[in-house]
C-alpha cells in the first residue's frame, strides 16, 4: 500500500503573515484590494478543558510582543471567576505597573524598530538603508535609546511578572508577588531618563507629522468610528475601564459598555478570504459599524489623560482637528508616542507608591461561571471571554484581539493607498509596495512581529486582472 | 560481623550500612544519583531506571540494589548520563509535557532533571498521545498528559495514606494510572491532604486552585539544579 501523507496548512501559530491582493479592471484601475491574514489561532479551542488558573499563563503564549496584555486580560476575567470584585491596592498596582511596562516597551519598539525607518528615510528610500540597521548607522543615539527603552520596559515586566517574557505574576484574584524595595530602587534609577527619552520620541513623532501634514493627511486615511476603554469620567485608562465608541465626527456611539454585555453590542463578521474576523458595532451593522482601536482611537475617544505631560500632548494633538476625532492613519505614530509618555509617567508615579510593597496580594469571593474582561493592549482593545464549569475547567473561550478590530480599518487603508498610489499603473515598484506596508504598519498590527528579524514584513502583493489571473506578484521572503 | 560496608562510587570510597540501597548510601555521603520514581519516604519501586548505575560493570537500579562490601559503582559517567538523558527524553515525548504553561514548572522533577542534564530538545519524535484528564474531584485533579507512571502516588496511597486510591491498569505502552472508581476521582476517597498528592514529581496529580502562587524566582529549582541539596552534604 502506498504511503499516505497528511499535511496541515496553515501551521499554528505563525507570528505574522499577511497577503495583499489587488484586483484590477481592463484599464488597470483597482476594483478591490484586500489584506488577508493567513495565520490561524487555535488558542480558543485548546484552552478548553484546562483549569481556569492556568489560562493567564497559557494564553499569553499567543504573542511574544505583548504577552502581558493577554496575561492580564485573562487574569482579569479569572478575577471575576473567583469572585474577586475588587483587588487589593497592591495587587492592582503591581498589575498596572506590569501593564505600563508592557506598553512602554512595545510602543518604543514599534516606533523605533518598525516605523522609524519609513519616517526617517522616506517611504521610497532605498530598502538597503530603510531598515533598523540604517537607523543604527544614521542615528546611533536614537538606536541606543530604543534598545534601552525596550530593555527598561522588559525589566519592569520582570520585576512584576517574574520573567521578562511569559511570566506568572497575575493570578486569579491578585498577584503572586509585590515589588521589593530592591527591585523598585533598580527601576527608579533610570525612570527619569525614560520619561525624558519618551518626551523626545514624542517630539520626533509630532514634528514629523506636522511637518509632513500635507502628504500624510490623505495617506491611507478615511473616516471611521474609534473605540477604546475609559474610566467613568472619560479619563484614558489602559488597564481597566469601560468601552466607548465615537464616530468619525465625535458623536458617541457606545459609552460605558459593561464588558459582560459586549455581545449585546459587538458582533463579528466572517469573510471567506481571511482567517481574521471583522468585528462591528451591532447597532450600525457590518457595513458602518467597524471601528479603529489602538493609540489613535484611544486618544480620540478619551476626555483626558491623568498624567500632565501626556495630557498636554493630547490637548496639542486634538487641536490639529479642532477637538474632533483625528482620522489620519499616519497620526497613529504621534498618538502612540503620547501614550509612551503616559506609560513612562505612570511607571514613575507607581514606583513612588508604597502600596507596591504591600503584603496583601490575593482576594476571593463567590465563585462565578462566566466572565468577560477588557484591557487596552498596546495595539488596542482586547477582549477575553470565558466560561468555566463547576469542576474548574474552561468550557468556552472567545478572544477578540486588537488587530482583529483593526482588520477592516487596515483593509480600508490598503484600499486607499492602492487607489492613490498604484491604480492605473502597470508595474509595481518596490516603493509602491512599501507604501502599502507603511499604511498597515501605522496600526502596529500583531503580525508585524515578523518584521523583527528582517525589518520587513513578509508581505505579498498580487496584481489580478479582470479574469482573475495573477498578472504580477511581488513579494519579500 | 560489622554492619558497615565499604563501596567505591566513581573512585571515591563510601561507607554505608548493610541493608541500605546504593541510592541511600550515596545520598548519605553527599553523592547525587538522579532518580524519578524513588522517594525517601516510600518503598523502592525500580521502575523509571533513571538511577541506573554500573555495579562491577553491570547495570543496576540504585534505588533497589542493596550495597555490598567491595562494590565498584559507576555513577557520574558520560555513558550513564547519556543513558539517563535518553530515558528522560523518552518520558518527555511519551506524554504531553508543556512546561511553558504548566503550573508545576520550577517545582517539577522531570523538568529539573532535563535542566540538570542540559536537554534542549528530545532526540525522539513526539508521540502526542491522547490522554485523559479528571477534574471531577473538588480539590484535586489528575492530568494524565503529564503522568510519567512513576507509581509514587500508588505507593503513597497504600503505605502512608492507608487507602487504595490509585493503581496501574494496562500493560506496556498501554499502561496508565487508574483509580479505585468506575470513572471519576470524585468517587474515590482521595483527599487533598493525602501523601499521594504531595509526592507526585510532575504535574499529574495536583491540588486545585493554588497554581502559580509561588512567583518565578522562588520555586524549588529556580536557582539550583535538582540534587544540589544532596551534593551540598558532601564533605
Amino acid at each position: 500500500m502506498a504511503e499516505k501523507h497528511v499535511y496541515i496548512e496553515p501551521v499554528t501559530r505563525i507570528e505574522g503573515h499577511a497577503k495583499v491582493s489587488i484586483y484590477l479592471d481592463e484599464k488597470n484601475k483597482v476594483k478591490q484590494a484586500r489584506m488577508h491574514v493567513v495565520e490561524f489561532r487555535g488558542f480558543e479551542r485548546f484552552v478548553q478543558g484546562r483549569p481556569y488558573w492556568e489560562v493567564p499563563v497559557l494564553v499569553q503564549r499567543l504573542c511574544g510582543i505583548c504577552p502581558v496584555s493577554h496575561h492580564l486580560a485573562a487574569a482579569k476575567a479569572m478575577d471575576r471567576i473567583v469572585g474577586a470584585k475588587k483587588l487589593t491596592a497592591t495587587a492592582e498596582k503591581v498589575r498596572r505597573l506590569m501593564h505600563y511596562g508592557q506598553t512602554f516597551q512595545s510602543h518604543a519598539m514599534h516606533f523605533f524598530h518598525l516605523a522609524s525607518p519609513d519616517l526617517l528615510f522616506g517611504f521610497d528610500a532605498d530598502p538597503a538603508i530603510r531598515n533598523v540597521f540604517g537607523v543604527v548607522q544614521k542615528h546611533p543615539d536614537l538606536a541606543v535609546q530604543a534598545v534601552k527603552m525596550r530593555a527598561y520596559g522588559q525589566e519592569v515586566i520582570k520585576a512584576t511578572a517574574g520573567k521578562r517574557i511569559h511570566g506568572t505574576g497575575a493570578i486569579p484574584g491578585g498577584v503572586n508577588k509585590n515589588l521589593s524595595l530592591a527591585e523598585r530602587d533598580v527601576l527608579l534609577k533610570d525612570v527619569e531618563q525614560m520619561v525624558a527619552w519618551a518626551r523626545s520620541a514624542l517630539g520626533i513623532a509630532r514634528d514629523y507629522t506636522t511637518a509632513h501634514l500635507k502628504e500624510l493627511a490623505p495617506f491611507g486615511s478615511f473616516d471611521s468610528n474609534h473605540g477604546g476603554i475609559v474610566r467613568k469620567d472619560g479619563t484614558l485608562d489602559l488597564y481597566d475601564g469601560r468601552f466607548r465608541v465615537k464616530d468619525a465626527k465625535g458623536s458617541m456611539v457606545i459609552d460605558q459598555l459593561d464588558p459582560m454585555k459586549y455581545l449585546d453590542h459587538i458582533a463579528e463578521e466572517v469573510r471567506s478570504w481571511s482567517y481574521m474576523k471583522f468585528p462591528f458595532v451591532k447597532s450600525l451593522g457590518p457595513g458602518k459599524g467597524w471601528y479603529r482601536v489602538g493609540p489613535l482611537a484611544r486618544i480620540n475617544v478619551c476626555d483626558r489623560i491623568d498624567t500632565p505631560e501626556a495630557e498636554a500632548a493630547r490637548v496639542e494633538f486634538m487641536k490639529l482637528t479642532d477637538g474632533k476625532p483625528n482620522n489620519i492613519t499616519m497620526a497613529y505614530h504621534w498618538a502612540r508616542m503620547i501614550e509612551l509618555v503616559h506609560a513612562a509617567e505612570k511607571i514613575r508615579d507607581l514606583l513612588h507608591d508604597s502600596d507596591l510593597q504591600g503584603a496583601d496580594l490575593v482576594v476571593k469571593g463567590e465563585r462565578q461561571f462566566e466572565a468577560v474582561a477588557v484591557i487596552e493592549a498596546p495595539r488596542g482593545t482586547l477582549w477575553h471571554h470565558y466560561r468555566v464549569n463547576e469542576n474548574d475547567q474552561v468550557t468556552m473561550a472567545n478572544l477578540i484581539v486588537s488587530t482583529t478590530q483593526n482588520n477592516e480599518p487596515m483593509n480600508q487603508a490598503v484600499m486607499k493607498v492602492v487607489q492613490d498610489h498604484i491604480s492605473g499603473k502597470a508595474e509595481i515598484t518596490e516603493g509602491m509596495l512599501n507604501h502599502v506596508e507603511v499604511a498597515i504598519r501605522a496600526y502596529d498590527p500583531c503580525f508585524s512581529c515578523a518584521t523583527h528579524a528582517l525589518g520587513q514584513m513578509p508581505l505579498v502583493v498580487e496584481l489580478i486582472d479582470v479574469h482573475g489571473n495573477v498578472i504580477e506578484k511581488r513579494g519579500r521572503a | 560481623m560489622s554492619d558497615t560496608v565499604t563501596v567505591t562510587i566513581d573512585g571515591a570510597q563510601v561507607k554505608g550500612r548493610a541493608g541500605q540501597t546504593i541510592l541511600q548510601a550515596a545520598e548519605a555521603a553527599g553523592i547525587y544519583i538522579p532518580r524519578l520514581c524513588a522517594h525517601n519516604e516510600l518503598s523502592a519501586h525500580g521502575s523509571c531506571r533513571v538511577c541506573t548505575v554500573l555495579v562491577n560493570g553491570r547495570p543496576q537500579a540504585a534505588c533497589t540494589q542493596p550495597v555490598a562490601d567491595g562494590m565498584i559503582i559507576e555513577n557520574n559517567t558520560e555513558k550513564l548520563t547519556n543513558m539517563r538523558k535518553a530515558i528522560v527524553e523518552m518520558l518527555f515525548v511519551e506524554g504531553n509535557h508543556f512546561c511553558m504553561s504548566c503550573e508545576k514548572s520550577g517545582n517539577c522533577e522531570l523538568q529539573a532533571l532535563a535542566y540538570r542534564f542540559g536537554i534542549a530538545a528530545p532526540r525522539y519524535p513526539y508521540l502526542f498521545p491522547k490522554r485523559d484528564i479528571d477534574f471531577s474531584h473538588p480539590d484535586i485533579y489528575i492530568d494524565r498528559n503529564r503522568c510519567v507512571l512513576c507509581g509514587r502516588c500508588v505507593r503513597a496511597s497504600r503505605e502512608t495514606d492507608k487507602k487504595v486510591v490509585f493503581e496501574f491498569t494496562g500493560r506496556g505502552a498501554h499502561r496508565r494510572l487508574g483509580i479505585d472508581a468506575a470513572a471519576d476521582l470524585a468517587d474515590t476517597d482521595a483527599a487533598v491532604a493525602d501523601k499521594s498528592v504531595e509526592v507526585c514529581p510532575v504535574g499529574a496529580l495536583m491540588r486545585k486552585r493554588v497554581g502559580y502562587a509561588v512567583p518565578v524566582g522562588q520555586r524549588k529549582y529556580d536557582h539550583k539544579p535538582i540534587g544540589s541539596d544532596i551534593e551540598a552534604k558532601r564533605a
